[in-house]
């Protein structure tokens, strides 16, 4: 990943990125024309606001959430988000890290709904946690279930068996992350 | 079936309830005319419970639409008198479960397992519901036989309509033979009854 930290970033919303945000921008970088952004993860909250509410940003698109577990690297997990602008037709990927002993992000459910299952998803199966969301539970694997599927410290063959049906509407709090 | 009385007596399959029943002039069972004559009664539905199975689609995965074609016309089931598919559970005596079972459903399956009225049957059809396939993960149930019985299993994945229409024919001889789960619980309770008095 070259960086391209210089102060006149061709890129609009790199450079209104670093204006808003500083030294809280750590590499900003482009990769097949679409441009990668690692912040850190204090500064989630204002960046997607900032991308979101800017007009020359106007990100109305969150295109997905992935979550991602270096193991054996600190911090451990890095969470990705792809933004989208269907007025301006450009993208970018913001990627913030998060340690292993906290890993909690603030939710961007207030700014685009969309991420409620994205966040959800990334709960369940790799255990990172949002701080807002309005109901953060396990949304793939079943109330029951202990731990977290995808991290890399699963065995893939580990398995939580559901003991009765539930109903998901009635029960939603089952799988919720431990109170704080 | 009712022909099948007639000649040497030895040779007819007689099903035991308790103790075999005491032989008079060397005719087995021939001290107990009425247990004689229930056995028959036995092999006689279970020959019109192996012709007129009522299956229930269960299909998850892509072993549904080979239960499909088995369905429709060209394979066509119905020649086989198993042509009564139903949605209900309640009205349904054999469960054709065709695909992946999670973890997260099995209770759902269990639940509509145990909705339908006995006697009932069940076939795992492919290599997802009676092995969990190739899905040795965290969210699969590694055969359905870990939930609820299972009286025959038909490989491949998925099987070819060829493979489910002979794995019924199987159960059918199965039935007739009075071999499935259900039938021998269902003897092994009444000998229990018999022995308590």
């Amino acid at each position: 990943m070259s960086e391209t930290m210089g102060p006149a970033a061709a890129n609009p919303t790199e450079r209104l990125l670093k204006e808003e945000l500083g030294d809280r921008v750590l590499a900003a970088s482009e990769s097949h024309g679409d441009l990668a952004v690692e912040i850190r993860p204090e500064a989630l909250l204002a960046a997607a606001r900032l991308l979101k509410e800017h007009p020359a940003l106007d990100y109305c698109y969150l295109m997905d959430i992935a979550a991602v577990d270096h193991l054996g690297q600190d911090p451990r997990f890095a969470v990705l988000y792809n933004f989208y602008s269907l007025r301006h037709g450009h993208r970018v990927r913001i990627r913030v890290r998060v340690p292993e002993d906290a890993p909690v992000l603030d939710s961007l459910y207030s700014l685009w709904p969309a991420a409620d299952w994205f966040e959800r998803e990334a709960w369940d199966l790799m255990g990172v946690q949002f701080r807002g969301h309005p109901r953060l539970v396990r949304i793939l694997t079943h109330p029951e279930f202990v731990g977290h599927a995808l991290r890399k410290d699963y065995h893939s063959a580990e398995r939580h068996r559901l003991s009765r049906t539930y109903d998901l509407f009635l029960e939603e709090k089952a799988g919720a992350p431990p109170a704080e | 079936m009712a022909g099948a009385t007639s000649g040497n007596q030895s040779a007819i399959p007689i099903t035991t309830y308790g103790s075999p029943a005491p032989a008079r002039d060397g005719v087995a069972g021939g001290g107990m005319p009425l247990q004689w004559l229930t056995t028959r009664v036995d092999d006689f539905i279970n020959w019109a419970r192996g012709n007129s199975i009522w299956p229930m689609t269960y299909g998850t995965a892509c072993c549904g639409i080979e239960v499909m074609s088995v369905l429709s016309s060209h394979y066509d089931l119905a020649r086989f008198g198993f042509e009564v598919v139903r949605f209900s559970p309640r009205q349904a005596d054999l469960l054709i479960v065709a695909g992946t079972v999670v973890d997260k459903l099995a209770p759902v399956m269990k639940t509509i397992y145990q909705q339908m009225p006995d006697p009932k049957w069940v076939i795992a059809m492919g290599a997802c519901a009676s092995s969990g396939g190739f899905y040795r993960a965290y969210h699969v149930v590694q055969g359905i036989d870990e939930v609820i019985p299972v009286d025959v299993y038909v490989p491949g994945c998925p099987p070819t309509p060829e493979g489910l229409i002979y794995g019924i024919l199987e159960l059918k001889k199965k039935i007739e033979r009075g071999e499935t789960k259900p039938q021998i619980a269902a003897r092994e309770r009444a000998a229990q009854i018999e022995r308590q008095g």
